[in-house]
């Protein structure tokens, strides 16, 4: 039996209770909806991105306590970034939660491996991965709303 | 011939012993996370007594082979099963003639049947389909469909905050105009038990014909057609304690009889060339290709099942656990009900402070209760209440006090877990 605790680490509760790079950012020069139609999820990501850097970042929408950690883990991770360094983090991220990677190398993702404990929740994994998702999508500049399915 | 022996060993004598009827349902004997498991996710779908398993299991292990056309033994007794199935159908609903019960997949697929042939080769620009707000999509999107082919205009009857269709405003929205009125008999997301009686009065008034989504209603209520004098009533077997993939449409005679075929194949043909097709007579004229002929035969036990536990029993049963599930939900700090309806049935739809249901599930799940978080196929309901989504428990006859009460802990354990 799993420990609930594996999934609701203290980390994700302070993320949750207060997410950092809340709202809507001034002068974003990409954004993108992100959407699970599962739960109802819905969240927009705001990008400043200046000679491939990821220069600001900020997010805005209502989800549980796992999408919301997660986007705000992902913000604070992601300022200062270069762009194509930030798609292989997604890549890596997105690989590790589904177990498409089964190695155990997470060092790579720092504060971020306190999400890994959905891999035990497959019903949740999409909770974790929306923020990650609506990246991809504003980096890849799409206009219409992405969605988990 | 073998038929399954009489398996129905049930009586309800006064009220109902939701404890022995507990033992009928094999799945329910087993733990989850270590904990006995608690089902109130009865609105998604329902567990299956073993009466219907062994129903199942008995067509495949004696009767099995394809209906209608053998002349063979077996082919006679899964006939006879097939269609002693429809009659336990008429039966439950009280149909005036067998005629008039068509086997579908479900409640969604009998909506599509009605969508398609009734409405798609009748209605045109300036015909108006009135539903109402707390629809499931299944009662939307045909209906969307059906608008989009033939022009006719979809109108929305609005709720209140309790979850009610507010029944002026819907009375407004009848006309002259209105050729169609889909209405749920019981919301799956509020547990809100429609007025459909005068629902359909006012309907036939001015024309309309009324087709009612009984998908939640069937096995909460018992369903009088003729009474009622809906036009289509149409539920899912699975809901009723039977299996997935089979479900009822039911029409009155003179509508189905006008209506064209829904898909075209074997069994629905009287004579085919290629110069000219004959259909099939009612009913087989809408039921194209080899059916779910297990899913009829288990839902006729799941029939026989709720019918010997009686409707009126369960109904009452369920009324007191709901009240009782009521009265300890609204002492959990931070619970907001969503759904309040004077006339509800057996859903207790609600939210928790700042935590997202999904967040609620989850923790629920680990104390073994099981229970749906989400949209419920009901978006437009979720917009109206302004959450992304509830979290829902919805009560069967076989659910107790208990288990109501590991619900209240568990939800208490939520708070403990996010405080």
């Amino acid at each position: 039996m799993s420990d609930l605790r594996d999934l609701y680490q203290e980390v994700i509760f302070d993320h949750n209770r207060h997410p950092r790079n809340f709202g809507k950012l001034e002068g974003a020069n990409r954004h993108a909806v992100g959407h699970n139609p599962l739960c109802g999820d819905r969240l927009t990501l705001y990008l400043k991105v200046e000679n491939e850097l990821i220069s600001d970042v900020r997010f805005e929408g209502m989800g549980c306590a796992i999408s919301t950690a997660s986007a705000s883990l992902m913000t604070e991770r992601l300022k200062g970034m270069k762009v194509a360094d930030a798609e292989t983090l997604f890549g890596r991220f997105h690989d590790l939660l589904t177990n498409a990677a089964t190695d155990d190398d997470t060092a790579s993702l720092g504060k971020l491996t306190v999400l890994l404990g959905v891999r035990e929740y497959p019903a949740r994994v999409k909770c974790a991965t929306l923020a990650w998702h609506t990246l991809h999508a504003a980096l890849a500049n799409q206009d219409h709303a992405v969605t988990t399915e | 011939m073998s038929t399954p022996k009489e398996r129905i060993e049930i009586t309800a004598p006064a009220g109902l012993d939701a404890v022995r009827l507990r033992a009928d349902f094999p799945i329910l004997n087993q733990t989850v996370h270590g904990r006995p498991l608690v089902y109130l996710d009865n609105a998604a779908t329902t567990q299956k007594p073993r009466q219907v398993i062994e129903a199942i299991e008995h067509y495949y292990s004696a009767d099995n082979a394809n209906i209608h056309r053998g002349v063979h033994t077996l082919s006679q007794r899964a006939t006879d099963a097939y269609e002693g199935a429809r009659e336990k159908v008429r039966r439950f609903i009280n149909a005036a003639d067998l005629r008039e019960i068509v086997f579908v997949r479900g409640a969604t697929e009998g909506i599509n049947l009605v969508a398609q042939s009734y409405g798609r080769n009748r209605f045109k620009a300036g015909d108006e389909i009135l539903i109402s707000a707390m629809e499931h999509h299944s009662n939307i999107v045909p209906w969307q469909m059906l608008c989009e082919q033939t022009g006719a205009l979809l109108k929305v009857a609005p709720i209140n905050d309790a979850g009610e269709l507010i029944l002026d405003e819907f009375h407004k929205l009848l006309s002259p105009r209105t050729k169609l009125v889909g209405v749920v008999h019981i919301s799956n997301a509020l547990g809100t038990i429609n007025p459909v009686q005068e629902i359909i009065a006012a309907a036939h008034a001015v024309g309309a014909v009324v087709l009612l989504d009984g998908a939640q209603a069937v096995a909460h209520a018992a369903v009088d057609v003729r009474a009622l004098n809906c036009d289509f009533y149409v539920f899912s077997s699975h809901k009723l304690y039977g299996p997935t993939g089979s479900g009822v449409l039911y029409g009155k005679r003179e509508l189905l009889e006008a209506m064209p075929p829904y898909q075209g194949g074997g069994d629905m043909i009287r004579m085919v060339s290629f110069a000219k097709t004959e259909y099939n007579s009612l009913p087989y004229k809408f039921e194209a290709g080899t059916p779910h002929i297990a899913g009829g035969i288990g839902l006729g036990a799941a029939i026989d099942y709720v019918t010997a536990v009686g409707l009126d029993a369960i109904a009452q049963y369920e009324d007191h656990l709901l009240r009782y599930a009521t009265e300890q939900a609204l002492q959990v700090p931070g619970l907001r009900l969503i759904g309040t309806a004077r006339d509800k049935a057996a859903i207790l739809s609600f939210v928790l402070g700042r935590i997202h249901p999904h967040d609620i599930g989850t923790i629920l799940d680990h104390e073994g209760v099981a229970i749906r978080t989400g949209h419920h196929c009901a978006m437009p309901v979720m917009d109206y209440f302004n959450v992304p989504a509830t979290a829902r428990a919805s009560l069967a006859l076989y659910n107790t006090r208990d288990d109501v009460d590991r619900l209240i802990a568990a939800l208490h354990k939520v708070n403990e877990v996010f405080g």
